[in-house]
């Protein structure tokens, strides 16, 4: 985006918990930054990397028997669970029928708004071992698999938050 | 050329995020009238556009706690 430079604080937000409501979180926390004239970037890592995976249902993806068990049962964004009352998976679908109804944004339109906003999004390397996903299964907008000294490098000028 | 963008049926953080999408879409020297509720919106939106070196060349009340704001970037 050809917009001026600023002085403010970068923000760098670390994805971790992968629940939707926490990722509802991350991303408006994400695109109000960055539409507030702030350099943004979100660090996927552990559960918070099955909100990026371009599946968005079930699939098994992995190298090995466990982590495709592993990547079936978390499943994708469709399968983010509430952090509060899930209730079996039914609680996320309530909830997004009741920001529709009160004109919040759902996640993918926050997501879409990151994307444009140009917020960088990093995998963790490590994370993405253990549980066998490779980049191919993540979306484009996934910049970069790195380490944790490449996002604290990144991140040296950001308040870091933890969700 | 003037545009136009009508924020107030968005909440947080939609409001400046359309904002500032739409004037990123524009080219230099071209105006944006925004239709926005006050309280929020209407404290942020001019702030950050100023922030980003627009200015603000209107800011008028409307019926119903509404402004409409003339922003040129």
């Amino acid at each position: 985006m050809n917009l001026p430079a600023n002085d403010k604080k970068d923000i760098s937000i670390v994805c971790f918990s992968g629940e939707f409501d926490k990722m509802l979180a991350a991303y408006t926390i994400a695109t109000g930054a960055a539409a507030t004239n702030r350099k943004v970037t979100m660090f996927f890592t552990f559960w918070g990397l099955n909100a990026l995976k371009k599946e968005r249902g079930r699939k098994s993806i992995g190298k090995d028997f466990l982590s495709r068990v592993f990547n079936w049962l978390m499943g994708g964004r469709n399968n983010l669970p509430l952090s509060r009352l899930n209730f079996a998976g039914a609680s996320p679908k309530l909830m997004s029928g009741m920001m529709k109804k009160n004109n919040v944004a759902q996640l993918d339109e926050l997501m879409e708004a990151a994307s444009a906003l140009g917020i960088r999004h990093f995998a963790c390397e490590m994370s993405m071992h253990i549980l066998g996903v490779a980049k191919d299964d993540l979306i484009d907008d996934v910049q970069e698999v790195v380490g944790v000294a490449t996002f604290l490098n990144e991140s040296e000028n950001a308040h870091i938050i933890f969700i | 050329m003037k545009h136009f963008l009508d924020i107030t049926k968005e909440t947080c953080p939609m409001t400046f995020v359309k904002v500032k999408l739409q004037l990123a879409r524009m080219d230099a020297g071209e105006q944006l009238e925004v239709l926005l509720n006050e309280g929020e919106p209407l404290e942020n939106v001019p702030r950050s556009c100023e922030e980003q070196g627009f200015k603000v060349l209107s800011n008028e009340p409307t019926d119903n706690n509404q402004h409409l704001i003339l922003i040129q970037k």
